[in-house]
């Protein structure tokens, strides 16, 4: 986790880290809190997904983050500071805050909606163009293009993109997100995704985002809570933790079928074993290549071309039928995975080729070496055995801090309010 | 005499005519659209305080044109003061009602974003919430303007400005030579004029839209 503090010199502030104490909204009217007593810390720099069944309060909790509702007990730390008593409309202008539909005003054109909170903040004309032309770059929309159209000229990926600019556009150190890629169909909600994690390599501001879908929690959170009804939190920790040790069954229910494999999307092919494998040159002459084969006591060896890239797959048999020549001799090779690839992709090279291995590259696709079926098995194991220890020592930390919190409570709150919420 | 040789003698009375009912219509609708936004602005947020003014502005219109005015002269006298006050009031209903359905209408969603993005109450109704809503607010101007038109003639009764007193002097001689004339002067005066109007909220309309939620 990085560390909480501001950079003066550089132009960008990074994230605050915010905390939050027994956030309770009770409605009048309702005799259960929308949000009960919701206590948890979000460091600086950190994206903490809030994820769980629709009504269950993760909006509520994420609104009154910036107070755009008002909770009714329990304190918010941003930075340190006590911001629940602070003035809202102040308070907002410092938190960005990207939303559903991106929450694009129509009337205006891409760079006002952008230019809107520095305006707010007072910001010299000259440097809020600037500013406009910087985010709209960020976010990988040409300033020249998109400045002066109006939303309904783009498309709800690129709304999206210009919401995300807007929410960013007066540098706030931290940043809320309400189911901001909810409305995009999936394959742009996929690059927005990707879009949002390479934002946050760069500018590491604090996070929060709210969403119903878990595999978009897995993909963007460093840590998600899983919230059941009144924002109760189920669990938070790491997707790994999650994944292969959910706390109960809600949370196992929430994480759905397949977290194995969900898992493999959390693990790179370069953070694995990747084992040597005997390769021959395409030019190689046969003699020497049997050679290879008896000495490597393998079955198999891969062809690399002249550029020693993976190109086929031979077996000993092979060898035996070709006659002296290797053109038509072998397996041509599918697929290969690089070191960025994820252990899924890996997986699925593997049992697309028959041959139980995926070829690993590295720059211009030359041959680094080989993933087969065991060693992926392996990781994979290690992996999660691995994420089971750290899940339950961190849930074992997690009750510690509940029955903490549950005894300070008895001790405290209980004779004050004895009456009608010792039901809740 | 032929209704061309009537309207080439009269000219200079009817231009006059002419632009006195214009003028006190436009005026009227000036007066009414700023109180019949403020109502709508006071009002929008609260479902009574909204069916209220609605069913206020709704009641007014039903009081027929000639009882209002004739109840007004008693109190405030003749000639200008009843017609500009019965051409308000009747010009409010179609500006609150559109006021508010307009202001009610503004997605909830980007009213949330205003308010999390730091608009102060003041600068989100200014920025956002009347923007969105001047569409419909200017439709219900449109519509005010084109039922101000034709009740305006009925000001002549209290001796008001306008086209209305050609209309009035025409049925009180019916029979003379000139009678006709001045009813179908009146009548198609009113009519030109509204079509004038007309296009001028065209005009107003496009160049006070934003391009961005032009229809």
């Amino acid at each position: 986790m990085p560390e909480p503090e501001t950079t003066e010199a550089g132009r960008t502030s990074v994230g605050a880290p915010i905390e939050l104490e027994g956030l309770t909204k009770r409605y009048p009217g309702s005799d259960r809190p929308a949000v009960d007593n919701v206590s948890m810390e979000i460091g600086a720099g950190e994206t903490v997904v809030f994820v769980g069944p629709s009504g269950c309060g993760k909006s509520t909790t994420l609104k009154m983050i910036n107070r755009l509702i008002e909770p009714t007990g329990g304190r918010i730390r941003i930075g340190g500071e006590d911001v629940t008593d602070m003035d809202p409309v102040k308070l907002r202008r410092t938190i960005g805050y990207a939303i559903q539909a991106s929450g694009l005003f129509p009337h205006m054109t891409v760079a006002q909606n952008v230019a809107l909170v520095p305006k707010m903040l007072r910001w010299p004309s000259a440097r809020v163009r600037d500013r406009v032309e910087e985010m709209l770059d960020l976010v990988g929309l040409d300033p020249g293009e998109f400045r002066d159209r109006y939303p309904r000229q783009l498309s709800g990926g690129q709304q999206q993109r210009v919401g995300v600019a807007r929410a960013l556009a007066a540098d706030p150190p931290v940043l809320l997100m309400d189911e901001p890629f909810g409305a995009v169909d999936p394959i742009t909600r996929d690059h927005l995704q990707d879009e949002l994690i390479r934002l946050q390599r760069e500018l590491h501001k604090t996070i929060v985002f709210v969403t119903h879908d878990f595999d978009e929690a897995i993909k963007i959170g460093d840590r998600i809570a899983v919230l059941r009804e009144q924002s109760h939190i189920a669990q938070f920790d790491t997707p790994e933790a999650i994944l292969t040790n959910p706390a109960d069954d809600f949370v196992s229910g929430f994480v759905g079928a397949g977290a194995a494999l969900k898992r493999l999307n959390l693990t790179r092919v370069g953070e694995v074993t990747i084992t040597d494998y005997p390769t021959v040159g395409v030019d190689d002459p046969l003699d020497e290549i049997s050679a290879r084969l008896r000495s490597a006591g393998t079955d198999e060896v891969l062809v690399l071309d002249k550029q020693g890239r993976p190109y086929k797959w031979l077996r000993r048999g092979d060898i035996v039928r070709a006659q002296g020549s290797l053109a038509r001799a072998g397996v041509l090779v599918h697929d290969t995975v690089t070191r960025d690839a994820t252990l899924r992709d890996a997986l699925e090279a593997v049992l697309t080729d028959n041959t139980g291995r995926v070829a690993v590259t590295g720059r211009r696709g030359a041959y680094e070496g080989v993933v087969d079926v065991e060693t992926l098995m392996n990781s994979v194991h290690e992996l999660l055995e691995a994420d089971r220890l750290e899940a339950r020592e961190s849930q074992a930390g997690l009750e510690e801090q509940r029955a903490a919190q549950t005894h300070a409570e008895q001790e405290g709150a209980h004779p004050s309010d004895a009456g009608g919420e010792a039901q809740a | 005499m032929n209704f061309w040789e009537y309207l080439e003698s009269r000219h200079q009375q009817l231009l006059t005519d002419a632009y006195q009912h214009a003028s006190v219509v436009f005026q009227c609708m000036v007066v009414a659209t700023a109180i019949g936004v403020l109502i709508g602005i006071l009002t929008y947020r609260s479902e009574w305080a909204g069916s209220l003014a609605t069913t206020v502005t709704a009641t007014l219109l039903t009081v027929p044109a000639l009882a209002m005015i004739g109840l007004l002269i008693p109190v405030v006298g003749l000639g200008v003061p009843p017609t500009v006050i019965a051409l308000t009031l009747y010009g409010l209903l179609p500006v609150v009602r559109n006021a508010i359905v307009g202001l009610r209408g503004v997605d909830p969603a980007l009213v949330d974003a205003a308010t999390g993005i730091g608009m102060s109450r003041l600068s989100r109704l200014v920025r956002v919430e009347l923007p969105l809503a001047w569409p419909p607010i200017l439709t219900g101007i449109r519509v005010s303007t084109q039922m101000l038109m034709g009740i305006a003639a009925i000001a002549a009764f209290a001796s008001g400005p306008g086209l209305g007193n050609l209309i009035f002097r025409g049925i009180a001689s019916l029979g003379s030579k000139n009678a006709l004339n001045q009813v179908l002067a009146g009548t198609l005066g009113i009519v030109v004029l509204a079509l004038l109007f007309d296009a001028a909220y065209v005009l107003i309309g496009r160049l006070t839209i934003s391009r961005g939620i032009r229809a």
